[in-house]
C-alpha cells in the first residue's frame, strides 16, 4: 500500500467518522453500562466508602496510589491510598478530579483509520482487527524498506513500557519521551556529572527535613508535584526559610523570606556569585568538601571574579541580599537544599546552570545529608522473562554524529530533526508511534513537527483523548482511562520501598481498551506472539507479584505494598559515600565535561534580552492541570478553563491592556497565538510576561478546551539547544500585544 | 494596591461575580405592594373621616383594583421562588426574625381583608351588583357593619405592608445599599406617592384630584429629604457604605438613578403640580405617570444594585 | 450543643484547590457551582509584596443572618455540632438566605433548593473529618469544636495570630485564619 495522499492533513471534524461514531457510541453505551453496575454492585454502597478498587493516578507522573470509590454503581470520588508514601492519603486536586477522565465524554471511542474519501482526508470508524492489520502492514513494509529502527516511539505514560517492549521485540530501540530532552534532562545530565547520580522522580530532596529551601525557578505549590508540596508545607509551616528566585512573585514565593526578582535568563550569574560567597567567607562544609569532592580549588579559582557587585547589574539582585541569602542557606547547612527543579530547559546552558546548582548543594554538604538529598530506596520486583530482543543496526544517535555526547537518553526533538531528510542525511525515521503525548503542544518549535509528519509514512497515536496529535495520525488508537484497566506495578525510588497496583474500577467504556491488550494485540499481529507468553494481564501481574512473595488479590485488597528490605538515607545513618564518577568523588570540577571539550565549571554568558515592545514569555503550571491532558476534564476545566497572561501593571498601562481583557500574542517571528486574558499584576516583573502551558487546544473536539485561552509551545518557534546533551532550551522567546478581534 | 482573585474559577449562576438572584419580579412586586399599600391607606382614612363621595375615586373605586394588582404582584413573587411547590411553607410557620416570613404572613391577612374592602365598596360602585348566594350577602352585611374596624386594620395593615416592603431590602446587611433604616419609610412613602397618582389616573373631579396632587407633593418632598438623608447616613457610615454609596454618587447608578428616579419620577413631576396650582400650565395626567414610573425605577433600581454592592469589593 | 468551626492555615495553604475538588466529587456538586473556593489576597507594590491565600466557604457563623431572615426555617442551625444547614424539603428558593450572606457563599441547586457547605456533616457524623480537611496535602486545614479548650482548632487559635473574614459584618464567623 503507497501512500494514499501526500499530505496528511489535519482532520478536525471527521465527516466521515463522526456519523458512525455517534451511532457506535450509543452501542457501545448499550453494552457497557451493565458492566459497569456489576462491577460496582459488588462493592456495596455506604456513606464512608463501599469497597473501593485501587489505582495509581495517571493524571501526572507522580502516581500516587489511591482508592477509587463507587456509589450506586456510579463514579464517586478518587481518595488517596494512606499506606502509600509517595502521596500519605492525600491526592492533589488532578488526582481527586480523576474521575473525570473516565467521565469525559469527548473522549475517543473506537479505533479511527484515515482514508481518502471523495477526495477528502477523513477518520473511518474501523474495528481493531482492522486497524491492527493496517498498522502492521505498515511496520512490515518500513522495515523491508528502511530497516525496524526506523519506527520510534514517543511514549508518555505508564502503559508505554508494553509498548516500549513491542518495538523493541520488533528491532528498534528509538524510544523516546518528551520529559528528557523538553523537561529534566539537563538536570539529570548535571547531578550525573556532579554526583555521579540523577535526581530521578520522584526527586530525592529531603524537603520535610529541610530548614532551608532554595527554588529557582520552581513554583512548587503550583506544580503540584503531590508528597514535593506536602513536604514543601510541612517545612514552611516548622519555619524553614525559603528563598525564591523568580521573576514572577510564585504561591511559593509568597511563603519565601526573600523573593529574589531576578532577571530572566541570568540565574547561573547569581549561583555564581552565591558560591563566590560561601566559599570567600569561608561558609562551606569544610569537612565534606575536604572528604568527598574533586576540585574545589579549581572552583575557587574561578569564582574569585563573581563577587555580588559583579552580579548585581545583570541579575539585578541587590548586593547585600546576595550575600545576605547565601549567609541564610550556610546557617542551615546541610539541611539546605538548592532545589534542583524540574521544567529545567530553559536558555541552552541549562546542564551549567544545574550543575552550579549541584555545585551549591555539594559545598553546602547537603548530598547525602538529612535535609538535603537523600538516598532513595527503590523496590526490586523480577521483570518477567522474556525473550532476547533482536539487536538494533542503528539508533537514533547514528543521526546526530559528535554532537550532544552526554545525552543518555533519545531525544523526542531529536527524532523529530531526524525524520526530516536533509541532503546530508538519508531520512532516518518512516514510522512514529505516538502513546499519550501530544507532540504538537509538548515539543518546541511547532513547525518542525508538523514538516516532520509530512514525512512520515506512518503515524500511529495510542490515547485517551482526541488531540492535535490524532488529528495528524493514520490510525488512532483508543485506550481506556487508568481507571478502567490494570497496568504494570508501580515501583518508584522513594525513602522506602514500595510497589502499587492499578486495578480497573470500571470496565472500559465505549470500545476503548487497555494499553496492554493494544499492545499485545499489535504484536500478536505482527507476528511477535513469542514475546507475548502470558494472555492476560492477571498472568502477567501474578507471575511478578509472585516473585516477591505477594499475589494478585492481595495487592487488589491493599493497593500498596510496602518492602522491608533497605539501606539508610543519609549518610550520618550509615549510608555509604559512593559517586560514579570519573573522580569517584562529587566533581565540582568535572572531568568528563573538559574530556567533551565542555566548561568544567560553570560560567556565565549572557543570553539576548528581549527588544523594545516585546516581553520574554515564561511558563508555568497551574496546580489544578496537568499540561493538555486535563484541560477538558469536566471537573477540572471548572476549576480552571483558560489560562491568562500575566503582565506587570505599568507594561499593561504602557500597552493600554485592561485587566480581563483579551489580547493575541505574537513573537519575534511573527507567530500568533490564540486570544487570552490578560492579568493585570504587580506579581511579575517589567520584562517578561507569564501564563501557564497546556491550553489553547485547537481541536474542536475537545469541547471544553477548544481555543480556551492561548498555547504558550505555539509561541516557542525557536530554541537554544544545550550543546552538552541536546535539551531545547524554550526561555527564549519574545511575545507582544496585540488587540484580539 | 490590594489584588483580590478568586483562583477556582467561581462562576456561579447568578451570584458570580455579584447577585442577580433578583430580576424584574422582585422590584415588580414591591411595587405594586407599595402602590396597594397606599391606595388602601388613603381609602380607609377617607372612609373614616366620611369622605366617601368627595373622595369617590381614592375611597371606593381605586380598592377595586387592590385584589387584582396583589395577585399580579403575588405572581411575580411567586415566579421568582426557585421551588415552587414549595410556597405552603410560607404558610405552615411563623418566623419573627425574618422580614420575608412578616411579609408573606402580612400578605395573607391583606389580601382578603382588601377583597372584602373591595366587595363593600363594589356594591356603591356598581349599583346592579348582586351576590350569587344568599350567605354571601349575610356576609357581607356582617362586614358592612363592622366596617369601622375593617378600615382601621387596613390603615395598619397597609402601614406595615408599604414599610415592609422596604425592610425585606434593608434587613439584608449584606447588602449596605440595601442595608440603611431609611428604606422602610422611603418605600412607604414613595407607596403612598404611587397610589395618590394612581387615583389622580382614576378620578373624574378636578376637586379630588388637586386634592391628592397636593397631598403628593408632600409626599414627594417627604422622598426626597429621605433619599438626601439616605445619602448622608451612608457617607457617615462605615467605609463599606461609603463605598456602596459611591455606585450612586459618580458609580454605575449614577444617571439612572439621579435621571430617572429623582429627575423624572419626583423633580420634574413635582414642579408640574407647583405650575399647575400657580396655575401655570394646563392641568394634565402628565406628572401622576411620571410618578409612577419614577416609583417603578426606584425599585428595579435599588434592588439591582443592592445586589451589585458587598462587603467584598 | 457543640460549637464546630475551622482553622485554615494560610501559611501551609497553597491554593491548589483539592479542597475544591474534594467537595464537589464527595458531595456530588452541580456542574457550575461550588461549595468552597479560593482567594487569592495580594497586597502592596512590586517588589514589596505580601499575599495571603485561603480555602473560603460558607463561615457557620454563630449569628447566621442567612438563618435568621429565612422564612420557612429551612435555614436552622444543627443543635448538635453548630452548623449551618439547609432543609431542603422546606426551602422555598426564595433566595433571601443568598442575599443574606455577606460571603456569597450560597447558590441555587438546580433542582430548586438553596445549597451550601455542610461542613460535610454526613462524614463528620460518621466521625470524619469533612473532605476538604482530609484531603488537603498541605495540612493547613483543621476541624473541630470551638468550644472544647482541648480541641486542636481551639489550642491553633490560642496559640496563633488569626482572622476571620468579615467580621464588621456582625456575624461571627467560625473560620479562623492563621496568619
Amino acid at each position: 500500500m503507497g501512500k494514499a495522499f501526500t499530505r496528511r492533513d489535519f482532520i478536525k471534524i471527521s465527516g466521515l467518522g463522526l456519523g458512525a461514531l455517534s451511532l457506535g457510541a450509543g452501542f457501545y453505551n448499550k453494552s457497557s453500562v451493565p458492566q459497569i453496575k456489576q462491577i460496582a454492585q459488588q462493592a456495596g454502597a455506604s456513606i464512608s466508602g463501599n469497597t473501593p478498587t485501587p489505582t495509581v493516578c495517571e493524571i501526572c507522573f507522580w502516581q500516587c496510589a489511591g482508592w477509587v470509590h463507587t456509589k450506586n454503581g456510579e463514579p464517586w470520588k478518587i481518595t488517596g491510598n494512606e499506606t502509600d508514601p509517595n502521596c500519605n492519603g492525600r491526592l492533589c486536586p488532578r488526582g481527586t478530579g480523576g474521575t473525570g477522565a473516565y467521565l469525559d465524554e469527548d473522549r475517543l471511542r473506537t479505533p479511527l483509520i484515515r482514508k481518502v474519501v471523495d477526495g477528502k482526508q477523513t477518520f473511518v470508524e474501523a474495528d481493531w482487527d482492522e486497524a491492527f492489520t493496517f498498522i502492521a502492514d505498515k511496520m512490515h513494509k518500513i522495515a523491508k524498506e528502511h530497516g525496524p529502527e526506523c519506527i520510534a516511539l514517543f511514549s508518555h505514560g505508564s502503559g508505554g513500557g508494553f509498548f516500549k517492549h513491542v518495538l523493541r521485540a520488533f528491532g528498534s530501540n528509538n524510544i523516546t519521551a518528551p520529559s528528557y530532552a523538553q523537561c529534566r534532562g539537563p538536570r539529570e545530565e548535571a547531578y550525573l556529572l556532579t554526583f555521579g547520580e540523577g535526581v530521578g522522580s520522584p526527586e530525592r530532596t529531603d524537603l520535610r527535613d529541610a530548614k532551608c529551601i532554595v527554588l529557582i525557578g520552581s513554583h512548587l505549590g503550583e506544580n503540584m508535584h503531590n508528597t514535593q508540596v506536602q513536604e514543601f508545607a510541612d517545612a514552611v509551616g516548622q519555619g524553614a526559610t525559603v528563598i525564591t528566585v523568580d521573576p514572577r512573585y510564585s504561591t511559593a514565593a509568597s511563603k519565601s523570606k526573600y523573593w529574589l526578582p531576578i532577571r530572566p535568563g541570568t540565574d547561573i550569574a547569581l549561583l555564581l556569585s552565591w558560591i563566590h560567597v560561601i566559599i570567600e567567607e569561608k561558609l562551606y562544609d569544610e569537612e565534606y568538601v575536604e572528604k568527598y569532592t574533586h576540585g574545589f580549588e579549581e572552583l575557587k579559582n574561578e569564582v574569585k571574579q563573581y563577587t555580588p557587585e559583579w552580579a548585581y547589574p545583570i541579575t539585578t539582585i541587590k548586593p547585600h541580599v546576595i550575600r545576605e541569602t547565601a549567609r541564610e542557606m550556610a546557617r542551615h547547612r546541610p539541611s539546605t537544599i538548592i532545589h534542583p527543579g524540574r521544567h529545567v530547559t530553559w536558555y541552552g546552558d541549562d546542564t551549567q546552570r544545574s550543575r552550579a546548582g549541584a555545585i551549591l548543594n555539594a559545598l553546602l554538604g547537603s548530598w547525602g545529608r538529612r535535609g538535603g538529598f537523600y538516598y532513595a530506596n527503590k523496590a526490586s520486583v523480577p521483570k518477567y522473562h522474556y525473550e532476547k530482543y533482536p539487536k538494533p543496526k542503528k539508533t537514533w544517535r547514528d543521526a546526530f554524529p559528535d554532537v550532544y555526547p552526554l545525552a543518555n537518553l533519545a531525544l523526542a526533538n531529536g527524532i523529530c530533526d531526524a525524520t526530516i531528510p536533509t541532503a546530508k542525511r538519508d531520512c532516518s525515521f518512516k514510522g512514529w508511534l505516538v502513546y499519550g503525548t501530544n507532540l504538537i503542544h509538548t515539543l518546541p518549535e511547532q513547525k518542525k513537527t508538523l514538516e516532520a509528519i509530512q514525512n512520515l509514512d506512518l503515524l500511529v497515536a495510542v490515547d485517551l483523548m482526541p488531540s492535535e496529535i490524532t488529528g495528524y495520525a493514520d490510525v488512532v488508537l483508543p485506550e481506556c482511562s487508568y481507571l478502567e484497566r490494570y497496568d504494570d506495578l508501580r515501583e518508584l525510588p522513594g525513602r522506602v520501598p514500595t510497589i502499587a497496583l492499578r486495578a480497573p474500577a470500571f470496565e472500559p467504556k465505549y470500545n476503548s481498551k487497555p494499553g496492554w491488550w493494544i499492545a499485545r494485540e499489535l504484536a500478536v499481529k505482527l507476528g511477535l506472539e513469542k514475546y507475548f507468553p502470558w494472555k492476560t494481564i492477571e498472568e502477567y501481574l501474578e507471575t511478578r507479584l509472585n516473585g516477591v512473595g505477594l499475589t494478585l488479590e492481595e495487592m487488589r485488597k491493599k493497593g500498596v505494598h510496602e518492602f522491608e528490605d533497605r539501606h539508610p538515607l543519609y549518610f550520618e545513618e550509615g549510608m555509604e559515600p559512593q559517586f560514579d564518577t570519573p573522580s569517584g568523588k562529587i566533581e565540582l570540577w568535572s572531568n568528563l565535561l573538559a574530556n567533551y571539550g565542555f566548561d568544567p565549571i560553570p560560567r556565565y554568558t549572557a543570553h539576548e534580552q528581549p527588544p523594545e515592545g516585546y516581553y520574554r514569555l515564561i511558563y508555568g503550571r497551574a496546580p489544578t492541570h496537568t499540561f493538555a491532558r486535563t484541560t477538558n476534564n469536566p471537573i477540572l476545566t471548572e476549576l480552571k478553563s483558560e489560562n491568562e497572561v500575566w503582565v506587570n501593571k505599568n507594561v499593561a498601562r504602557l500597552h493600554g491592556l485592561n485587566n480581563g481583557q483579551y489580547v493575541v500574542l505574537t513573537n519575534q517571528d511573527g507567530e500568533r497565538s490564540t486570544k487570552i486574558k490578560v492579568k493585570v499584576t504587580e506579581r511579575i516583573r517589567h520584562d517578561c510576561v507569564y501564563m501557564v502551558h497546556g491550553f489553547g487546544h485547537t481541536d474542536k473536539r475537545l469541547r471544553k478546551g477548544y481555543l480556551r485561552g492561548a498555547d504558550d509551545t505555539k509561541l516557542i518557534s525557536r530554541v537554544k539547544v544545550d550543546p552538552i546533551m541536546g535539551g531545547t532550551g524554550m526561555r527564549v522567546n519574545f511575545v507582544t500585544f496585540e488587540p484580539a478581534v | 494596591m490590594q489584588e483580590l482573585t478568586i483562583t477556582s474559577g467561581r462562576h456561579m449562576h447568578h451570584i458570580d461575580p455579584h447577585l442577580t438572584i433578583w430580576g424584574w419580579e422582585i422590584p415588580v412586586y414591591l411595587f405594586l405592594g407599595g402602590l396597594v399599600a397606599g391606595i388602601l391607606f388613603f381609602s380607609a382614612v377617607y372612609f373614616l373621616r366620611g369622605k366617601s363621595d368627595e373622595m369617590r375615586t381614592t375611597v371606593r373605586v381605586a380598592p377595586l383594583f387592590v385584589p387584582f394588582l396583589l395577585a399580579t404582584g403575588l405572581f411575580a413573587l411567586f415566579l421568582d421562588l426557585e421551588y415552587k411547590i414549595h410556597l405552603f411553607r410560607f404558610y405552615t410557620v411563623i418566623r419573627l426574625q425574618s422580614p420575608m416570613s412578616w411579609g408573606s404572613w402580612t400578605l395573607g391577612i391583606i389580601f382578603p381583608l382588601s377583597t372584602l374592602w373591595a366587595l363593600m365598596h363594589a356594591e356603591s360602585v356598581f349599583p346592579n351588583w348582586r351576590y350569587p348566594y344568599k350567605w354571601m350577602e349575610q356576609a357581607m352585611n356582617f362586614v358592612k357593619k363592622y366596617a369601622k374596624i375593617l378600615a382601621w386594620l387596613l390603615i395598619y395593615y397597609a402601614a406595615i405592608l408599604g414599610i415592609y416592603t422596604g425592610i425585606l431590602l434593608s434587613a439584608f446587611n449584606a447588602r449596605p445599599i440595601w442595608n440603611t433604616a431609611i428604606l422602610g419609610p422611603l418605600f412607604l412613602v414613595s407607596g403612598f406617592s404611587t397610589a395618590l397618582a394612581f387615583n389622580m389616573i382614576l378620578s373624574k373631579t378636578k376637586e379630588e384630584r388637586h386634592k391628592l396632587g397636593k397631598i403628593d407633593l408632600m409626599a414627594i418632598g417627604t422622598e426626597l429629604f429621605l433619599i438626601i438623608h439616605m445619602f448622608m447616613g451612608f457617607l457617615a457610615s462605615t467605609e463599606i457604605h461609603v463605598e456602596a454609596a459611591q455606585l450612586f454618587l459618580g458609580g454605575p447608578y449614577t444617571a439612572p438613578f439621579w435621571i430617572f428616579v429623582v429627575g423624572v419620577g419626583l423633580l420634574i413631576p413635582a414642579l408640574i403640580e407647583v405650575l399647575d396650582g400657580m396655575h401655570k400650565v394646563k392641568s394634565t395626567l402628565v406628572p401622576a405617570f411620571l410618578v409612577l414610573f419614577g416609583g417603578l425605577m426606584l425599585r428595579f433600581i435599588i434592588v439591582d444594585a443592592g445586589q451589585f454592592s458587598s462587603w467584598i469589593f | 450543643m457543640a460549637r464546630y468551626g475551622m482553622v485554615i492555615d494560610t501559611k501551609r495553604c497553597v491554593g491548589c484547590a483539592d479542597c475544591v475538588v474534594a467537595c464537589k466529587t464527595e458531595n456530588n456538586v452541580p456542574d457550575g457551582y461550588c461549595r468552597d473556593w479560593i482567594v487569592e489576597d495580594v497586597r502592596g507594590n512590586y517588589p514589596e509584596l505580601h499575599m495571603e491565600i485561603r480555602s473560603e466557604r460558607c463561615n457557620h457563623c454563630e449569628n447566621a443572618p442567612c438563618v435568621r431572615c429565612c422564612p420557612t426555617g429551612a435555614s436552622y442551625t444543627d443543635e448538635d455540632y453548630g452548623v449551618v444547614l439547609v432543609d431542603h424539603d422546606l426551602c422555598t428558593g426564595c433566595k433571601a438566605c443568598i442575599a443574606s450572606c455577606p460571603y456569597d457563599a450560597r447558590y441555587v441547586h438546580p433542582e430548586g433548593y438553596v445549597d451550601k457547605c455542610t461542613f460535610c456533616m454526613h462524614r463528620v457524623r460518621e466521625g470524619l473529618q469533612p473532605a476538604c480537611v482530609e484531603v488537603c496535602p498541605t495540612k493547613c486545614m483543621h476541624f473541630g469544636d470551638l468550644d472544647d479548650p482541648h480541641s486542636e482548632v481551639s489550642k491553633l487559635i490560642r496559640s496563633r495570630p488569626n482572622h476571620a473574614l468579615i467580621p464588621e459584618a456582625g456575624t461571627k464567623p467560625k473560620i479562623y485564619y492563621l496568619l
